[in-house]
């Protein structure tokens, strides 16, 4: 099998600092990884580097995506050929709606792929079933994105943007961060309608409660910039009775 | 809506920069170049004009001759030769002048087509009656007969001083005097055409009045006069879109927009300006300096201007109120965008005279480029005007490093129970937010249209739908070229 996406000794810098220092992670289509790690370990200079942004100075290393040559394409381009990051903190959108926000999306990707742009009666037939499932009312669609949102809210719209963008590899950064336990669940529900053979997630999370909602096919340690540890869902039960004290030698390295 | 999007496609494939940057091939008759006395007779003996007109404009000739250029405002620009352009072009066609849309040459009918104002399907098209200037002639009126039922006067001003002699002596300068500053001296005495509205008692317009401006001849400046008159109980939304083709020379523009509303009346007037801006380094582009003011005359009469600016190389341009009439309302929507050298002044004033007079202010300047964006508005609150209020809010956002925004309000208060709010905010598109768009599938120059838009939207909300639309699309397309 080819993998979806292959990262090989991953080294990124901000200004000065290196703050991923090796990393290799490879991932196969319809898998799910997790990745844990300490606060300020790099996990989301990880998913920012997967997104495209700038700021990053990537100063070795690969990573290749459905086959190409990932450092290469620009934000957009990544985000239409599949590549979806829920952020850790969802940006404001002034004077945007969520709707026109979401049509925008997904028109771009539409066009990128040679579809046609969806109207305005189907797009909101799109969105509306997969809105519901997530207990997000017409009235929070139609609000400026993200503004005045609660964390959960904004949460659970990032949730909907992957359900309705439906990208190949989604990258959740701490979506299960701030959510009460029933928006947990529903948030879940929906990650979980989402899994299939031909998409792969990649879920950072402090949590071992997440993952026994989506149970991951591995997880990952990220401890100062390297993956200290990998194994199977078992390994998040055990960090989470343990924590990360037991890698600083190997962090340290 | 369909014929906008359809213009922005037609639009887009005329190609360069500047989508609306075409020149029609015609033959013209133009007036010698230059400004004298004798051009001010010439232009008012081609239309016929009575002679209280050809005074007027020789009076306000004379005070041009006399008048200092406005220094206030924050642009700068090479003196004016005024000498060095023409003041009357008209298709030739003119002498006899189109009865029925047949009768119009084929190639500016084509213009407009390229537009987006097909005028042959204009009739069909809902909502929209198109008063067309090509350069300085209305050359065609559609709509004409369903207006003409209600006893709606929509026409060119040329008309409307033949047909309407009195309507237009009564208010022509009424509003904004012929010597009120040195563009509307000059408009006074060369204007060549514009619009003509009266909205009878007690009438609703049943449609959106629309004038479509374009200034197509090189060297010609466009002096164009508008007279709205809403009597008492009436009401009209009028639009005036602008475009003109790509030239390497500076072109002047000129117009005078006089607004009346009596008792218990309304008008809306929204602007979509995208004249020629230059080009990235500031060669060419027009120059707009435009006089545009309405007087709530009547109690309980209400003026709003809505405008979307995003061309021109220069605007100067300060759409106002006088709010005479006891509870009358003035409002002022702006959107201005600068991008490349372009350099904006813009603003309102809102007078308040009448008690309980109410004005609101919503300006959003949008700054990328090298360009420069001025807010400048004056609120003046004047003895009599028991109980007024004024809400002003101001809002610029900066795109990139090398571009300036600024705001200039002055506020004047002679009535100590008047009430008047300002609020200011300056901000740079985020990094974040371009970010967050562009993970999700936006170029950059969609991201940035996207989030401008938002930025505008309580402005863009107030423009009729036919038109948002086309502005949601010059918003985007004016800020092309301004990140990545
Ligand atoms: N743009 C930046 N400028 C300066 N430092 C940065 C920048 N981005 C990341 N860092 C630093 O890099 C380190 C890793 O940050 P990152 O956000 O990737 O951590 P994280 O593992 O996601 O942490 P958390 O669990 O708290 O979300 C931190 O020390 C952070 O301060
Ligand atoms: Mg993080």
């Amino acid at each position: 099998m080819t993998a979806l996406l292959d990262i090989k000794n991953l080294h990124v810098s901000v200004g000065e600092r290196e703050i991923l220092k090796g990393v290799d992670l490879t991932i196969n289509p319809g898998e799910v990884h997790a990745v844990m790690g300490p606060n300020g370990t790099g996990k989301s200079t990880l998913s920012y580097v997967l997104a495209g942004r700038e700021g990053y100075d990537i100063t070795d290393g690969t990573i290749t995506f459905m086959g190409q040559d990932l450092l290469a394409l620009e934000p957009h381009e990544r985000a239409c050929m599949g590549i979806f990051l829920a952020f850790q903190y969802p940006v404001e959108i002034p004077g945007v709606a969520g709707t026109t926000f979401l049509k925008t999306a997904l028109n771009a990707l539409r066009k990128y792929r040679g579809e046609g742009e969806l109207d305005a009666m189907q797009f909101l037939k799109h969105v509306r079933a997969k809105a519901k499932a997530l207990d997000i009312s017409d009235e929070m669609l139609r609000r400026p994105l993200n503004v005045g949102f609660s964390g959960g809210e904004k949460k659970r719209n990032e949730v909907l943007q992957m359900a309705v963008l439906e990208p190949k590899l989604a990258v959740l950064d701490e979506t299960d961060s701030g959510l009460d336990i029933d928006a947990l669940k529903v948030v879940a529900d929906g990650v979980n309608a989402m899994r299939s053979p031909e998409r792969s997630m990649l879920i950072i999370t402090h949590y071992q409660r997440l993952l026994d909602y989506i149970v991951p096919d591995h997880v990952h340690v990220l401890v100062a910039g390297r993956i200290v540890a990998s194994g199977g869902k078992e390994l998040a039960h055990e960090l989470e009775a343990k924590g990360y004290a037991q890698y600083a030698d190997a962090a340290a390295a | 809506m369909a014929a906008t999007a359809k213009t922005i496609e037609q639009v887009k494939s005329i190609g360069g920069k500047y989508k609306f940057g075409f020149v029609t091939d015609i033959d013209l008759d133009f007036a010698p170049k230059g400004l004298s006395e004798d051009i001010v007779r010439f232009i008012s003996a081609k239309k016929d004009e009575p002679e209280w007109l050809l005074e007027w404009r020789l009076k306000a000739y004379g005070h041009w001759l006399e008048m200092p250029e406005p220094k206030w405002a924050k642009v700068s620009f090479p003196p004016i030769d005024y000498q060095d352009s023409f003041y009357y072009a008209a298709p030739k066609s003119k002498d006899d002048a189109p009865k029925s849309l047949a009768d119009i040459d084929p190639k500016l009918l084509e213009t407009y087509a390229k537009l987006g104002i097909p005028l042959q399907e204009q009739e069909i098209l809902a909502g929209v009656a198109v008063d067309a200037v090509f350069d300085s002639v209305s050359v065609a009126t559609t709509y004409k007969g369903k207006l003409e039922e209600k006893g709606i006067i929509f026409c060119s001003i040329s008309e409307a001083v033949r047909e309407h002699p009195e309507l237009v002596r009564k208010y022509l300068g009424s509003v904004v005097p012929y010597g009120d500053n040195k563009h509307a001296c000059l408009n006074s005495a060369v204007y060549t055409d514009g619009s003509f509205v009266y909205i009878p008692k007690g009438v609703r317009c049943p449609m959106e009045l629309s004038t479509y401006f374009r200034i197509n001849a090189e060297n010609t400046g466009q002096f164009e006069r508008t007279l709205i008159i809403a009597d008492e109980g009436s009401y009209v939304s009028y639009l005036e879109g602008c475009t003109a083709p790509m030239r390497d020379e500076n072109q002047l523009h000129a117009a005078v927009v006089e607004l009346i509303a009596l008792d218990d009346a309304e008008i809306k007037y929204s602007t979509v300006q995208n004249w020629y801006p230059g080009d990235e380094e500031g060669k060419g582009g027009i120059y707009n300096f435009v006089t545009k003011r309405g007087a709530c005359r009547g109690r309980n009469s209400k003026i709003s201007w809505t405008q979307v600016e995003t061309g021109s190389a220069i605007t100067w341009k300060y759409p106002s109120c006088i709010l005479e009439g006891d509870n009358s309302v003035g409002e002022f929507y702006s959107v201005a965008i600068t991008n490349n050298r372009q350099q904006a002044d813009t603003g309102t004033k809102m007078i308040h005279l009448g008690k309980n007079t109410r004005s609101t202010i919503i300006a959003k300047g949008i700054a990328a480029g090298r360009s420069d964006s001025t807010y400048r508005g004056q609120v003046k609150i004047l003895p009599k005007a028991e109980g007024a209020r004024n809400y002003t809010q101001c809002d610029s956002l900066l795109i990139g490093g090398d571009c300036g925004a600024h705001t200039v309000p002055y506020i004047e208060s002679r009535n100590p129970s008047a009430r008047v709010e300002h609020e200011a905010t300056t901000s740079k598109i985020g990094e974040d937010q371009l970010f967050y768009c562009r993970q999700r599938g936006l170029s950059d120059e969609e991201a940035v249209a996207l989030i401008v838009n938002g930025f505008c939207r309580e402005v863009l909300q107030q423009l009729p739908m036919e038109f948002a639309v086309e502005a949601q699309k010059l918003v985007g397309i004016s800020l092309e070229g301004s990140v990545g």
